[in-house]
């Protein structure tokens, strides 16, 4: 049974622009100690995706299809019962250390709450647990700092507090959103290294959103690229890289700044913006900005190719992609 | 609230880093500190020690100017005017104390449910302020002393009443804030629920502005009180009052308008003292310029 199973997942969030369907129908699974990175573009749903595995949606949002966490079921499970799993099982460290951690509490506190939650630790088993965890995490000098508040650290130091934080009570899964991008480049990668070795140390899963390929290339063996709310190619992350079947992949590597790249060449971008979630069209979400869209890629939502090793790719129009593809090689 | 978990004073606010010893350089907390300390003294005096009974008539010295046997001179009755001040400050704090407590206690409590619950709680909640508000709190004040009768605790009530809406309002709108942080976000993320962050993570994170803003209701209460006392509605004789002082003062006003200034300047100083001490507060217990040093 695998850690982790999402079939048909579906959500629909209120906007003030009317219902907008943020998820359209993803499914994946993780297995115990497995890494999955999910990478697209601000809005693509890659957010709303894991805060609904947290049952972290906003209580308007309504949300179909299955998550199925350790044979658990988790839509539709109450937020009393949801409290228990958060925190225990499902750890996650968010984006902005500057805003994750609470002003007006010392950061023994608040590494050592979940504990004091899920294990009923008194405050001073609690104390000496987190002690462990932000040692383990690399704050220097963290016994004389216990009593310190968020805001006597720095960016990355609150960062590995976070981290500290989402793993206090062992979880199975470690979710981290953008965990990097509110950090500079010299700490983004520590701050990778640190999770790569936690998630290998404690054989936790890890689901990593990034929208750095280069973070998703060296800390997940498998990922999703999601558009307008579906995946659309996943496999291991090695096949993607090197395949990159999907047009909106093809993109997103060539959008990235290269070194040594002739000076004054202007970096390619994918034309066009992201469709807003509230008026997406019937067909491929991608239809209205890809280089290969003919007439039906707008009314039929492409089904899933499967390649070798579990690498899947969602494009009516794939063996024109390849071609082209082969052509540009050649020439 | 009853529940307030064994640990939640130890991260009370006034714990910042430095707090006493910023709060003693910073010009209106210590000169609002030192206004509402006198304040309380004054209060705390009178019932050890008056110059003279502030319930004794003296009919023979009526409306002495200040002197050496009467301080501050004597009223249209021959009392005492410093006597009656000192014995006054106890209804000014009564009502202060109580009025305040009512409204940060039932208000806070309504602010944070409808901010924790949101949907038609929230909705429900705020219409009855709106509701509450929509009736000027002399109004309400008056229509209560109306229906219960006039008095000292009437007229708490209806102060303290008047103040519910704005403590809900004040708390749902900075705890919503709050709710919106990552903090929080984090906090659900490690299996806290709604209560839990509540009381842990929403209170100590609005605490600051209840603080503050119980600084200047307290104020407003002091003079909901001089004017209800005033049109006869708050306090009762013999019982005395700042309020009912100046209502007494104003038919003197020619014959010895000093009357009418002591009581106006202790109301004056009592009012500037406590929002001086709010202003002090909200510099003093933000966060972000608690880390200066």
């Amino acid at each position: 049974m695998p850690l982790l199973e999402v079939n048909d997942l579906h959500i629909r969030l209120q906007t003030q622009r009317g219902p907008a369907d943020a998820v359209r129908g993803i499914s994946f699974q993780l297995e115990r100690g497995e890494t999955l990175g999910i990478v697209g573009e601000s809005g693509c749903g890659k957010s709303i995706t894991v805060q609904s595995l947290m049952g972290l949606l906003p209580s308007t949002a309504q949300v179909g299809g299955s998550i199925r966490f350790d044979g658990q079921e988790l839509v539709g499970l109450s937020d009393r019962a949801m409290d228990r799993i958060r925190g225990d099982r499902i750890g996650m460290i968010f984006q902005e250390p500057m805003t994750a951690l609470n002003p007006v509490h010392t950061i023994a506190r608040q590494v050592g709450e979940p504990l004091r939650l899920h294990r009923g630790l008194s405050a001073a088993d609690a104390r000496k647990e987190a002690l462990a965890l932000l040692e383990r995490v690399g704050i220097p000098d963290a016994a004389s700092r216990l009593d310190a508040y968020p805001h006597q650290f720095s960016g990355g130091q609150r960062q590995r507090i976070g981290i500290a934080m989402a793993l206090a009570c062992g979880p199975d899964l470690l979710i981290a959103d953008e965990p990097t991008t509110a950090l500079d480049v010299t700490i983004q990668k520590q701050i990778l290294e640190l999770i790569q070795g936690l998630v290998a140390e404690r054989g936790m899963a890890l689901i990593l959103i990034s929208h750095d390929l280069g973070v998703i290339a060296q800390t997940v063996s498998k990922m999703l690229v999601m558009y307008g709310g579906t995946i659309v190619e996943s496999g291991p992350t090695a096949a993607v890289f090197a395949d990159r079947e999907h047009p909106y992949t093809q993109g997103l590597f060539a959008a990235r700044p290269a070194l040594g790249a002739p000076r004054g060449q202007r970096l390619a971008t994918i034309r066009g913006s992201v469709p807003e979630l509230v008026d997406l069209p019937p067909g491929c979400p991608f239809a209205g900005r890809c280089a290969f869209t003919e007439e039906v890629c707008h009314n039929i939502r492409p089904e899933a190719t499967r390649l070798a090793h579990g690498h899947e790719v969602r494009c009516i129009r794939l063996d024109a992609v390849r071609e082209a593809a082969q052509h540009k090689e050649a020439a | 609230m009853s529940s307030l978990p064994a640990s939640l004073p130890s991260t009370s606010v006034p714990q910042l880093p430095g707090f006493w010893r910023r709060a003693l350089h910073h010009r209106s907390f210590v000169i609002g500190a030192v206004l509402t300390a006198l304040l309380v003294l004054a209060a705390a005096v009178s019932y050890a020690w008056t110059p003279w009974s502030p319930y004794e008539m003296d009919i023979a010295n009526k409306l002495k100017g200040p002197g050496a046997a009467h301080w501050l001179g004597t009223d249209v009755f021959g009392r005492d005017v410093a006597s009656l001040l000192l014995v006054g400050a106890r209804a000014s704090i009564l009502v202060g104390v109580i009025a305040v407590g009512i409204g940060l206690v039932v208000g806070t409590a309504l602010g944070l449910l409808a901010s924790a619950r949101r949907g038609w709680v929230e909705e429900g909640i705020m219409r009855l302020t709106d509701f509450t508000l929509a009736f000027p709190a002399i109004l309400s004040a008056i229509m209560m002393t109306a229906v219960f009768g006039p008095g000292i605790v009437n007229a708490i009530i209806a102060i303290g009443i008047y103040n519910i809406p704005t403590f809900a309002r004040i708390a749902r709108a900075s705890a919503n804030a709050v709710w919106s942080r990552e903090y929080v976000a984090a906090a659900r993320a490690s299996g806290k629920g709604s209560l839990a962050i509540t009381l842990q993570h929403v209170l100590p994170n609005i605490s600051a502005v209840l603080i503050v803003q119980s600084t200047i209701r307290f104020a407003i209460a002091i003079l909901a009180e001089a004017a209800l006392s005033y049109l006869g509605l708050g306090t009762q004789p013999p019982q005395p009052s700042w309020g009912r002082m100046l209502a007494e003062a104003q038919t003197m006003m020619w014959q010895a308008p000093l009357l009418a200034v002591f009581p106006g300047m202790a109301i004056a100083f009592a009012v500037l003292g406590l929002n001086l001490l709010g202003d002090g507060l909200r510099d003093l217990l933000d966060p972000r310029l608690a880390r200066a040093r």
